[in-house]
């Protein structure tokens, strides 16, 4: 899950890392307000959504006035912001962080993730700060300090030192970087984050040290232990499909192409996507409905592929291990006659008493296209969005 | 010969007394494994499926001489009980269990190297299908007819992709020596190149089957150690060819983060390495076949 820069930093303060005075607001007028109150000569106002590159997007401006800020946020409220991480249909800004500008003498990057090689929590930092670390990786790959985490004993001070001293930093202000660092490994640690990122960190004029920007992601499968870290999901940010299908347990990604997608199991549902590519086709969406296929699950799954109004067919993938072919088909058969769908299905089901399970989708009078292959399965899926077909061969069920 | 599951392992369930673990543990019992036990904390002294339940893990292995486990257990215990299981010397450990926090999976991988390497469990998983040696024993959740007793090894992260290739391969009439399910999470237990220095070393399996996904360096890692310690046959499977990059695509380790870790690099990675790779799921069975002649 992923947080906004205003909460990681309220997040990472409460662990001891400095960030610059700032407050929240929803509307131009209370932006305004914000800076008044703070007080001050220059701000900064910053779009909060889900995403990085806001700087080139339009979405951080410095201001000199209130009535300033005023105009500014006026056009960033209600606005989609595209960025190069939003994707085309951007993401929606509600909520804009007022800041009081800092002078700047350095820039540094520092970043803390979960590294699958050492399987250990790392922390990667280079003194090129404000470039993205895709880049930094690129143009200066040396300028990287790396350093993993034993996980027994947590960060040691030692570690922090090496750090801050290969970035370069005064002597002086080193134990104001230790303090940062650990601050930051104790709010991943304690609160179970998956990817601190603080880009840029920076030294200001008055030797302090103070995160400018922040980004948090949590790890979804240890929200139920932090629930003051849930509270900060924000839906606007999220696809509203994607946020749907996982309130019901349903793991959903919508993607550009227009074939829809049931599948059971998360390796079979990728697997289908690339089948149906290699057909000539595009998927839709991943979506693996779980190892279960229950009929109200493939129910949830057509109503939610049918949500995407690109798809103009399905291709259902159902491999039956544990359950059997005849159930899902019955499954597949009752979800059909619950939900309207009028794009062509096609159904392949693989595994436990195939034959029976054929045979139900057969005898349903529903005119589903069925295969016995996967490669089968997707050449029907493309051909059938591909060739106009006939309205009586497409699915009309209520 | 297989690899970590034979006809006499004896086997404990953990969270026996579960709804999945029982109906599970059940069909393991009909499918010939030696399941001697289950462990749940309070439970000790009930009996589930004919075996007796214990409340301890010490205490189970004591009693029934048990040299493997299955963690059947919710996500926010389950990292606790592969520890229980790793101090009360079982030998080998499969968990199913998927959402554990991963941080909880990097505590567990430490706990487990503070035993010599000789005493030190295995692990496979979690969230994986679990591990079946055909014909013999099966811990897991997999179903077992699928599966023919034979000579290629198979390992994977994907339940369901590992039933398909299992699948094609008993439609050719090809049988397997061992499947052994790694598991979907970031942090894993055993990597693919573990499992891969198994086979290698296994008299059994003659031909060696991987299926991947995108995300993370392990399938690069087993590419390097095929090239260079590997002289049996390997054919691999790359899943998520049309992923886009940043997404999690269902596995909590199927995202493409980092260079090297999309589809398409990994093929070439594998391919580089001298492995088979098969161009779609449908065709891992026959060319696996293939590869055997």
């Amino acid at each position: 899950m992923d947080i906004h820069e205003y909460q990681a930093k309220e997040v990472l303060s409460n662990f001891g890392v400095e960030v610059p005075a700032g407050a929240l607001a929803y509307s131009p007028e209370q932006a305004a307000y914000r800076a008044r109150e703070m007080g001050g000569e220059r701000w900064v106002v910053k779009a909060q959504i889900h995403a990085g590159g806001r700087g080139l997007a339009g979405g951080v401006k410095v201001c000199n006035s209130d009535v300033e800020i005023q105009e500014v946020t006026e056009n960033m409220f209600g606005r989609r912001l595209v960025t190069h991480q939003t994707g085309p249909e951007g993401k929606g800004i509600y909520r804009v962080y007022v800041e009081a500008a800092v002078p700047i003498d350095r820039e540094i990057y520092l970043g803390f993730v979960l590294d699958r090689t050492s399987q250990r929590v790392m922390i990667v930092a280079s003194a090129e700060g404000g470039m993205e670390i895709e880049d930094i990786s690129a143009d200066r790959p040396d300028s990287i300090v790396r350093a993993t985490v034993e996980p027994a004993v947590g960060l040691q001070e030692f570690q922090c030192r090496e750090i801050a001293f290969k970035l370069g930093i005064d002597a002086g202000m080193v134990q104001q970087m230790v303090r940062t660092l650990q601050g930051c490994f104790r709010a991943f640690t304690e609160l179970d984050a998956t990817m601190v990122e603080i880009n840029p960190l920076v030294i200001t004029g008055d030797n302090r040290i103070l995160a400018l920007d922040a980004k948090m992601t949590f790890d979804d499968n240890a929200l139920f232990r932090h629930p003051q870290i849930s509270e900060l999901r924000d839906k606007s940010q999220e696809d509203p499909r994607e946020s749907r299908a996982a309130d019901r347990g349903l793991s959903y990604v919508g993607l550009d192409g227009n074939i829809g997608c049931i599948v059971n199991g998360a390796g079979l549902a990728m697997a289908t996507m690339d089948t149906i590519m290699l057909a000539g086709g595009e998927p839709a969406n991943f979506l693996d409905i779980g190892g279960g296929a229950t009929p109200e699950r493939v129910a949830k799954a057509f109503r939610l592929v049918l949500s995407d109004t690109k798809v103009e067919a399905i291709l259902v993938n159902i491999f039956a291990g544990i359950n059997r072919c005849d159930w899902v088909a019955e499954g597949v058969v009752k979800a059909l006659r619950e939900v309207e769908v009028n794009v062509p299905v096609i159904v392949r089901l693989a595994g436990t008493n195939v034959e029976e399970g054929q045979k139900i989708l057969a005898e349903s009078g529903l005119p589903l296209i069925r295969a016995t292959t996967l490669v089968e399965a997707a050449e029907r899926a493309v051909g059938a969005w591909q060739s106009d077909l006939d309205q009586s061969t497409k699915v009309r069920a209520v | 010969m297989s690899i970590y599951l034979d006809r006499d392992t004896k086997v404990l369930v953990q969270g026996i007394t579960g709804k999945m673990a029982r109906f599970h543990t059940k069909d393991m019992i009909e499918y010939g494994t030696n399941v001697v036990g289950g462990v749940v904390p309070g439970k000790g002294g009930e009996t589930v499926e004919g075996v007796p339940v214990f409340n301890t893990m010490k205490e189970a292995v004591a009693e029934t001489g048990a040299e493997a486990t299955l963690v059947f257990v919710p996500p926010p215990f389950a990292a606790d009980s592969i520890m229980e299981a790793a101090d009360a010397g079982v030998r080998y450990c499969v968990c199913i269990t998927d959402g554990i926090p991963a941080q909880d999976m990097i505590r567990v991988k430490r706990y487990m190297y503070r035993y010599p390497k000789e005493r030190r469990m295995v692990l496979t998983g979690p969230n994986c299908a679990g591990t079946i040696s055909p014909g013999k024993a099966l811990l897991g959740i997999m179903p077992g007819h699928i599966y023919l007793q034979g000579n290629v090894g198979i390992v994977g992260r994907s339940g369901t992709l590992g039933y398909e290739a299992a699948a094609q391969l008993k439609e050719r009439g090809i049988g397997i020596s061992t499947s052994v399910g790694i598991g979907g999470d970031p942090i894993n237990g055993s990597s693919f190149r573990d499992i891969l220095e198994q086979f290698e070393n296994d008299p059994d399996t003659h031909t060696i089957c991987m299926i991947g996904e995108i995300g993370g360096p392990q399938e690069a890692e087993a590419a390097e150690y095929i090239r260079d310690h590997v002289s049996k046959p390997v054919v691999a499977y790359v899943a998520g060819l049309t992923a886009p990059k940043g997404r999690t695509m269902g596995h909590a380790g199927a995202i493409i983060s980092a260079f090297g870790e999309s589809a398409s690099e990994k093929v070439e990675i594998l391919t580089a390495a001298g492995v088979t790779v098969a161009e779609n799921p449908a065709v891992i069975g026959e060319t696996i076949e293939r590869v055997m002649q």
